[in-house]
């Protein structure tokens, strides 16, 4: 009955979290002049209410879903990647040098090539700073937010010199962006007439295998004894360091897979970027830390997390053009969302403890009325 | 003389619940003058609730307190102090930077206040420490005092505060045997003196030593009141459990066969730098139990953590089986068959937020029997040996995914026996094996370490516990400062001997 009960409450709390962050959010809607009620009936209606707007919707939450799994397996091993954004730009850019180089490919060799390619370069865009962890303690918050830098600016390289479309120095507008990538190289559409593309169905089976891994293999065994317990795990035989490095390596996977998606399934079919940190990613390295840590660290949580994430940025454009609402209200909501989430973890565990601690007494009267009966 | 007059302290009728557990039921305790009254019982018995009531820390939901013949409310511990309770807590209340004399001013308001008056604290306590004798420098740091002086520290802050009813919270829980004499003749000078105490202790030859009268208490119940006179530890022990309780483990005839265990001039660092074992030299043969005695902290967990790899060694070598160890590297230690049930068992030996299952496949998930060649785990596999294990080895708990937190100690203490036995060992180290454990589980953690001794492991017990070490050993090694003292057989063992090798004075030439 208490299991009941504590299923309950941890499926209230993150809905009460979104509650109480619109309830805020309201307040911040009045003050910019817009009707709360009517405001995120135009958000909720943009990108839950017709099909299109589920496309869309979907569509965004495509790389936060795979970010945010990514972020499951980092965190489930007790290393912090702060890193998404660097790793989804790596991993774009393999895939995107890989699609360049054989356009002659079929789609069928194409396709999977190319996100392959985005696996290993964020794959190995993490296990760097995995690897800094492990042999020199460098904190890997610090060594994934300096990494991400350092991917922005070589992408702003590449695309400003070898990889930029040729038409764009012909026409002399240097717009920092590749040519049209070979037409085999794009994800297939899933239905007639939407957006929606093969890369959503990727990301929910990715987020399946995390799961699976996670709780099903030895692998997803070791990590997560790491992340509980350094010592323990230890003194158990298991490698610690190759865990941390293997954790961030697959984290970082996750988000090149999703920026090779982002490339790839993307309406110009071009890796393009604005020359600032986020043109590329749209900040969804950051954000899926946020659909991850909403989820619980769960990655089929992550699901409907990063839904209600990126229906939440959908609602937002809508809004915006609306109400001249300015979008960035979102990221207000995202991190009310998170500060509400946070805290309510607090008073969960808090209630846990006491729970727990109670749970201890009682048992332990019990097996000691038992003893005494044997 | 019991019956002249009123006694000092009487708690009437106390009850306290908390959620769902009643804490104390109806208990009534009775305190005279001069006495010492033990409490005796197991964790979670009661005793600390009925002391904190005491103490001022907690209010019982009914009952009350009465002293000298009048009703008292003690509604924090500055109550309590103020009529005349003072507490000895098992862990010293003692600021490590401050003189003695600092630590036993803190809190009382000087005569020149503000100022202090150092002068006449340190000049008093002198006083104090040559009545009791109770040796201690008023100036000294506390830091640079040995446990067993700061132990004397916390008496004399007591004694200072002119308590007359002192609380003794398991003092003896740090001190070797010489020491807990010491202090004993100080108890009953103070004794002498008029004043009472509440000894709190689960050793029950302490016990019987010191008091006047015994209260045994079991789930928040009086269930017995004797005099030492009148009873014995078997019976004291059966009173706190509740059954009958075997006080060593029933051991076998084995005849000890070749070495399993042998170290050779082992160096291994500290925490704080140094060495914490010092050229030490033990060999373990297999159907044997080496006990090694000593108060904490002389080198025993270094030891232990050397033996299985989680500390590199400065120096020396370890073999097991023939097979030197390569230094810092658990799972080398593990496949040449070593065990190790560690002393933190929460930090090293499980993982808390884990499931009984996970914790008891800590170590062999990896194993073709419990592991696909793609990586996946075979649960139903994992789920039959885990099942068997805890049924084995009597591990309660509702289910296999309980979280291992939710356990008692000696549950998760019996959970981590399970899974170390269960790869056959060649040679187990048991660390602090029952410490925090009640006595049930205790006997049972004895009865396996004896029932692997006689299938041929060559096993190393490290305990505080005498009593413990005497019941399992066949020999036993004292250590001092990172080095063996001197090894004795348990046969011609006596504990006058091991406690001087345990307090560093004397040392035997290597047995």
């Amino acid at each position: 009955m208490q299991e009941v009960k504590s299923k309950v409450t941890s499926w209230l709390i993150p809905i009460g979290a979104v509650i109480a962050a619109l309830a805020l959010g309201a307040i911040m809607l009045l003050a910019l002049g817009a009707e709360p009620l009517s405001g995120y009936a135009t958000m909720f209606g943009a990108a839950f209410g017709n099909l299109k707007g589920l496309s869309a919707t979907a569509m965004k939450s495509i790389p936060l879903l795979l970010v945010g799994v990514g972020i499951c397996i980092s965190f489930r091993a007790n290393v912090i990647n702060i890193g998404g954004e660097g790793q989804m730009v790596m991993g774009a850019l393999w895939a995107t040098i890989t699609a360049l180089s054989f356009p002659h490919l079929d789609s069928l060799m194409l396709v999977p090539l190319v996100l392959l390619m985005g696996i290993l370069g964020g794959a190995v865009w993490g296990a760097i700073p995995g690897a800094l962890k492990a042999y020199f303690n460098v904190s890997e918050i610090l060594s994934t937010i300096m990494l991400n830098i350092v991917a922005v600016q070589i992408m702003n390289y590449l695309l400003r010199g070898v990889l930029i479309d040729p038409g764009e120095i012909e026409r002399g507008t240097r717009i920092p962006q590749t040519a049209r990538l070979p037409e085999t190289s794009d994800l297939p559409l899933l239905f007639e007439g939407l957006r929606v593309h093969l890369g959503f169905v990727i990301a929910l089976l990715a987020a399946f295998a995390v799961w699976v891994l996670l709780w099903r293999t030895a692998l997803g065994f070791k990590l997560r004894s790491v992340g509980l317990s350094r010592e323990a795990a230890r003194y158990a035989g298991i490698p610690v360091k190759r865990s941390i490095i293997t954790a961030l390596a697959l984290s970082g996977a996750m988000a090149g897979l999703a920026g090779a998606i982002l490339v790839f399934g993307s309406e110009s079919h071009r890796m393009v970027t604005d020359g600032s940190s986020t043109g590329f990613t749209g900040s969804a390295g950051f954000n899926g830390i946020v659909v991850a840590l909403f989820a619980g660290l769960h990655p089929l949580w992550s699901i409907p997390s990063s839904l209600l994430f990126g229906g939440m940025l959908v609602g937002a454009n809508a809004l915006q053009r609306a109400a001249q609402v300015p979008s960035a209200l979102v990221i207000a909501l995202n991190g009310l969302i998170v500060v509400f989430v946070v805290s309510s973890e607090f008073f969960r565990r808090k209630l846990q403890q006491h729970h727990s601690a109670r749970q201890a007494i009682e048992e332990d009267s019990r097996l000691t009325e038992e003893n005494v009966g044997s | 003389m019991e019956q002249k007059t009123a006694p000092v302290l009487e708690m009437r009728n106390i009850t306290k619940r908390f959620p769902g557990v009643i804490a104390n039921d109806n208990i009534s305790l009775t305190l005279h003058r001069g006495e010492v009254h033990s409490l005796l019982g197991e964790n979670g018995a009661g005793k600390s609730t009925l002391m904190n009531i005491l103490y001022g820390l907690q209010q019982p939901d009914s009952g009350g307190i009465w002293m000298h013949g009048k009703p008292v409310r003690l509604q924090s511990p500055a109550d309590a102090i103020k009529h005349g309770i003072g507490m000895i807590h098992q862990h010293f209340m003692l600021v490590p930077s401050l003189t003695v004399a600092e630590n036993v001013a803190l809190g009382l308001r000087s005569k020149r206040h503000p100022l202090t008056n150092l002068k006449t604290v340190a000049h008093r306590i002198q006083e104090l420490s040559e009545k009791y004798r109770l040796q201690v420098d008023p100036n000294a740091y506390v830091w640079q005092l040995a446990v067993g002086e700061r132990q004397r520290v916390e008496i004399i802050k007591a004694l200072y505060r002119d308590a007359s009813i002192l609380i003794l919270d398991e003092p003896t829980a740090v001190l070797t045997p010489p020491e807990v004499d010491d202090l004993f003749v100080t108890f009953q000078q103070m004794a002498a003196n008029g004043r009472s105490m509440i000894f709190i202790s689960h050793k029950l030859h302490e016990v019987l030593q010191l008091s006047d009268r015994i209260t045994v208490l079991r789930h928040g119940r009086i269930t017995g009141e004797t005099f030492p006179q009148e009873t014995d530890r078997r019976q004291l022990a059966q009173m706190m459990v509740g059954r009958e309780v075997q006080m060593a483990p029933n051991k076998s005839e084995v005849r000890p066969g070749s070495v399993m265990l042998d170290i050779e001039g082992l160096f291994a660092p500290g925490d704080r730098g140094g060495d914490a074992v010092r050229n030490l030299r033990l060999q373990v043969k297999s159907g044997e139990i080496v006990g090694i005695a000593g108060v904490s902290g002389n080198g025993q967990r270094e030891l232990a953590e050397a033996i299985s790899g989680l500390r590199k060694p400065r120096a020396g070598k370890v073999q097991i089986n023939g097979t030197v160890l390569r230094t810092s590297c658990p799972k080398s230690a593990r496949k040449a068959g070593l065990a190790y049930v560690p002393e933190e068992r929460m930090r090293d030996g499980a993982i808390g937020d884990f499931n009984i299952k996970e914790n008891l496949i800590l170590l062999d998930h990896g194993d073709t029997k419990f592991c696909r060649p793609s990586g996946m785990l075979r649960f139903a596999k994992i789920k039959e040996h885990c099942n068997r294990l805890v049924d084995e080895f009597n591990v309660k708990t509702p289910d296999l995914e309980t979280p291992t937190k939710h356990l008692s100690g000696g549950n998760i203490q019996k959970l981590i026996l399970a899974r170390e036995l269960s790869g056959n060992p060649k040679v187990l180290i048991a660390a602090q094996p029952t410490r925090g454990v009640d006595i049930g589980a205790a006997e049972y953690i004895h009865k396996r370490l004896a029932d692997e001794r006689t299938r041929g492991t060559a096993t190393v017990v490290i305990s505080e516990d005498l009593d413990e070490i005497m019941a399992l050993s066949d020999r036993i090694a004292v250590m001092y400062e990172g080095e063996i003292m001197g090894i004795v057989e348990r046969d011609n063992a006596s504990r006058e001997e091991i406690g001087l090798m345990m307090a560093g004075v004397q040392r035997l030439n290597a047995a």
